[in-house]
């Protein structure tokens, strides 16, 4: 019940806001707040009272309520380790979504209102165990994606927002069409992930996982931005407004990593075992050239987009690694990217956008930010430190594991993968350095930017405490996560 | 002959109800809440016995039959007609506004007696009962040339398809000796060539009646130019209703003939004509849609490719797959009424139903577009509206027998490509700006329909079992009776 609060929440602070009449419109923001620090609450609580105790059941809250029982549907939610650290991280995200955009005026009560549909929706997918209700809430996140970037946006927004529309509906279609086709293959009449991953349910015959698990991982994949289906994640991130960059770059992008480890690569080991080499090698390629596009941006924003196809390709790269060290790393940069990604776009978009309405890193360096945004100075270069991995940041010890996993079992592509790092320190560099710390001290700036509002820090703040906490002290996500693998469903993802 | 009045009383109510109007349209020319109220009472008593004395049954030699399901299928009809009239009479042109109700109603006698039939004569009766009323309804906006053109396409284009439907029968009779559908399905055995060509000229009569590619040439100048109100009726009520006779015709009375549509195993028979007219059809309506610059000409498209989607329903014609196309029948009637519904009161607003005349519909009226978000979603197969559910499990019954692989591609690829009309439709409403003196419409029952038919996807998206379980309750007498299921 604690975990479905999180979603029920959600829908229903959308739903109370539509209802608002136009007088108390900004009010929205407030009850925005309210439903995003509810729903942290409820993931942070559910998180503290998962049983960690060795004979403790692997999936715990389960729900399970028949809907559609002719079709096998059901109601089904629950939780193990993984989730729980993706609800937190949702949680998270959501409160400092709306503190980045407490300055929205701007039709307010639409804009929470859609932003709250999204979250509902992601937390959803997390706590997911029927296909169907999974399916469900993936959709669910389409629609106000679209509206809140074509209507809030900045940069060619209605192009950014129909790209990656068309992206994400290209992407689910491949997962409804596996989906669909995986039902009545299965004969287990059930959309029930439990039903279908047990092999004495329902069978899968190996020349269908070998074109099912390539539809279905790559629809998700499309998500997560894996290359060369990425390209919409640079244009919407950039046409979109600041709360919606850090949605989309922080939770998002997770729904289509998660969903393609838990349910395609739990329901098809052999497809996964046919495609692994291509998913990695696409995954690879995606930490290389999202990092050598993002060292040649003069954009700030998209060189924050296309770091995010780099971090990505970590997550992926990790998922077919296929032993411990690499799949855990993967689902702990979920996490440490969500954060990351959240707070350099946050950074980005509201702190020095809103106010020097350029993200031209060259113009931007003739701005004296350091003196005059000296808060947001700070922020840029935390979460440049963290982006980079530098030991003592979420992103180290992620990275640290994904590659040390892929030393285990792809050693041929970590060459590749650490020319990436290397890259990704290069352009996080140059960004920070041409964009904050120019070589030459312009003078004082001839117009004094409004200050860092207080919601802007307390977000700042939250998040980059955020990575520093699980930098210093892993194994807080780490044992549920390395728990998690261990459990019937996932364990034979172990290779 | 006391029982043939009893199976036939909801359809004699409306008769009744329906002279009734004429003739107050006559003598009260200018009352049109009387004669608007006296329409809808007249519905509701209708369908009121429908409730209160079912009745099933056969009435003489199948030409009425009556059963549960069938009973379900004359409410939703009656349902879409009180919409179709609402709408009517916040919209009709003032000449003639009592004669417009009375041919809606004829128009619905004719639907509900083809959903409670099972002769071919009484199916091509109530076809045409259907039909004519339509086609004047279609050119009933006399003002407008492209009501006029309307009406005229429609007639024509219909009388040529009236014609090949009623040559297809003819063979059929000829062929099996008999005209109702059980006693054809007696007969069995290898097709016979002939049997074979009443059987496609059948399925071309049909074909019109769905729109399906090649026969959909009519629908978007029909949709476009006739009065909404009409158009409501005839995207809706006439869609549910073909779809219904079609399904029936095919599997319980031509079922020994459906042959197979799978990939490189086609053969002969009905299925693998089904499954080419569905292919076409969703490809046409969906790519064409794209390039439309009018609400009710891209709904037309969508209607091109939503009558695809039900065809290939049909082909596969097990139980599941029949429940599902009922089902997804029901859902798109409802949910492509209330669109039009909008777009009713929008062109009342704004004199036009183009796409720049959407524009800044949230700000103007924030319920009348919260509505066609919920319908343009639904009809684009997002979660979590009905439509969503109804197309999954559309297309989940129809891969169960493993045949139908590459019209579930076909489909689920161009149902992607669907969002983007519907997303261009929205974006007009909700993200452009609109002008600023837009007068409020004037259309308080279409509104509160409209409202109430958004609600209605909502809750089937959310419940579906809220009309899926009256469809399959009781399998031995609702859709298993139309299957093949049971045949040897």
């Amino acid at each position: 019940m604690i975990l479905t609060a999180t979603f029920l929440s959600a829908f229903a602070g959308a739903a109370l806001i539509l209802l608002l009449p136009e007088r108390h419109a900004p009010l929205a923001r407030w009850i925005a707040l309210a439903t995003a620090l509810a729903g942290l609450g409820f993931a942070k609580a559910a998180f503290f009272f998962f049983d960690n105790a060795a004979g403790a059941p692997d999936f715990q809250y389960l729900t399970k309520i028949p809907w559609v029982p002719s079709l096998g549907i059901s109601f089904s939610t629950g939780a193990d380790g993984i989730s729980l650290v993706l609800l937190v991280l949702t949680g998270i995200i959501a409160v400092t979504g709306v503190l980045f955009s407490w300055n929205v005026t701007h039709r307010p009560r639409a804009f929470f209102a859609f932003y709250l549909i999204i979250i509902g929706g992601v937390y959803g997918v997390f706590q997911s165990f029927d296909l169907f209700l999974l399916f469900v809430f993936y959709e669910i996140v389409i629609i106000p994606k679209y509206f809140l970037i074509a209507a809030w946006g900045s940069t060619n927004r209605e192009y950014g927002a129909m790209k990656l529309t068309i992206y994400s509906v290209a992407g689910s279609a491949l997962v409804l069409l596996a989906l669909i086709a995986t039902y009545a293959a299965s004969g287990a009449h059930s959309f029930d992930l439990f039903a279908l991953a047990d092999p004495s349910k329902a069978h899968f015959a190996p020349s269908f996982q070998a074109w099912a698990f390539p539809v279905m991982f790559i629809g998700f994949a499309v998500l997560a931005g894996i290359w060369p289906f990425h390209t919409w994640a640079p244009t919407g991130h950039v046409a979109a407004p600041t709360a919606v960059s850090m949605l989309l770059a922080g939770v998002v992008m997770k729904l289509g990593s998660y969903a393609a480890l838990r349910v395609a690569m739990t329901l098809f080991p052999q497809g996964l075992d046919q495609w692994r080499i291509v998913i990695a090698v696409l995954a690879t390629a995606g930490i290389v050239f999202g990092a050598l596009v993002a060292l040649a941006q003069k954009d700030l924003k998209f060189t924050v987009g296309y770091s995010s196809i780099a971090h990505m390709g970590f997550v992926l790269l990790g998922l077919m690694t296929l032993n411990l060290a690499g799949l855990s790393g993967s689902v702990l940069q979920m996490f440490s990217h969500g954060i990351i990604g959240g707070l350099l776009f946050a950074v980005v978009g509201r702190m020095i956008y809103d106010r020097t309405h350029t993200r031209d890193i060259a113009a931007l360096g003739k701005m004296a930010l350091a003196r005059e945004l000296p808060f947001a100075t700070l922020t840029f270069t935390v979460a440049s430190v963290a982006s980079m991995g530098l030991p003592g940041f979420s992103g180290f010890i992620a990275e640290f594991r994904i590659l040390s996993g892929s030393w285990e079992s792809l050693p041929w592509l970590l060459i590749p993968a650490c020319i990436g790092v290397v890259i990704t320190v290069a352009f996080t560099l140059r960004a920070l350095q041409r964009a904050f710390f120019p070589s030459v001290t312009p003078a004082a700036g001839d117009h004094p930017f409004e200050p860092i509002t207080l919601p802007e820090k307390l977000g700042g703040v939250l998040l980059m405490a955020a990575t520093l906490f699980i930098g210093l002290f892993p194994s807080v996500i780490l044992d549920p996560i390395l728990r998690s693998f261990q459990s019937p469903l996932m364990k034979h993802l172990i290779r | 002959m006391t029982s043939l009045l009893q199976s036939l009383m909801s359809e004699s109510i409306l008769v009744v109800t329906a002279l009734l109007v004429l003739g107050l349209g006559v003598s009260l020319p200018k009352a049109r809440p009387l004669i608007t109220a006296i329409t809808i009472l007249g519905g509701f008593v209708a369908a009121a016995a429908l409730l209160l004395f079912p009745l099933d049954g056969n009435f003489l030699h199948g030409m009425v039959v009556l059963d549960p399901l069938a009973r379900i299928f004359k409410l939703v009809i009656l349902g879409l007609t009180l919409v179709a009239v609402v709408l009517a009479s916040e919209s009709f042109p003032v000449n003639h506004f009592a004669e417009s109700l009375a041919l809606i109603l004829f128009g619905t006698i004719g639907m509900m007696l083809l959903v409670g039939t099972e002769d071919l004569l009484m199916i091509f009766i109530a076809l045409e009962l259907t039909s004519i009323p339509l086609y004047i309804l279609a050119a009933f906006d006399k003002e407008s040339r492209s009501s006029a053109e309307a009406g005229l396409k429609y007639f024509l284009i219909g009388s040529i398809s009236a014609a090949f439907l009623l040559y297809g029968l003819s063979l059929i009779y000829g062929v099996t000796g008999s005209t109702n559908l059980p006693e054809i399905a007696r007969l069995s055995g290898a097709p016979d060539p002939l049997l074979i060509a009443g059987i496609v000229l059948t399925l071309a009569g049909f074909a019109f009646k769905v729109a399906a590619v090649p026969f959909q040439l009519w629908a978007p100048d029909v949709y476009e130019g006739a009065p909404t109100a009409a158009a409501a009726l005839i995207a809706s009520g006439s869609k549910v209703a073909g779809i219904f006779i079609l399904a029936k015709l095919l599997t319980s009375g031509l079922g020994h003939w459906a042959g197979a549509a799978g990939w490189e195993q086609f053969l002969p028979g009905w299925a693998p004509v089904l499954a080419l007219m569905s292919a076409a059809s969703i490809m046409l309506g969906n790519i064409t849609a794209l390039a439309q610059s009018n609400v009710k000409r891209l709904l037309a498209y969508s209607a091109i490719a939503h009558g695809g989607y039900l065809l290939l329903g049909l082909c596969s014609a097990t139980t599941d797959s029949l429940t599902a196309v009922l089902f997804y029948v029901v859902i798109y009637a409802l949910t492509t009424a209330g669109a039009f519904g909008v777009v009713a009161i929008v062109e009342k607003q704004r004199g036009g139903s183009r796409l720049d005349d959407f524009n800044g519909l949230a700000k103007s009226s924030p319920v009348l577009a919260l509505c066609l978000l919920v319908f343009f979603i639904s009809l684009a197969g997002i979660p979590p509206l009905a439509g969503f559910f109804g197309k999954l499990y559309l297309f989940t019954s129809a891969l169960a027998n493993g045949q139908h692989l590459w019209l579930v591609i076909v489909a689920v690829a161009m149902n992607a490509v669907s969002l983007y009309y519907y997303l261009i439709v929205l974006k007009h409403a909700f993200v452009l700006i609109g002008p600023e003196d837009v007068r409020p419409a004037n259309a308080p029952a279409s509104q509160v329909l409209v409202a109430f038919l958004a609600l209605a996807v909502l809750a089937l998206g959310l419940a579906p079992n809220l009309l899926l379980t009256p469809l399959s309750k009781d399998k031995t007498t609702k859709v298993a009776a139309l299957t093949t299921d049971h045949l040897p």
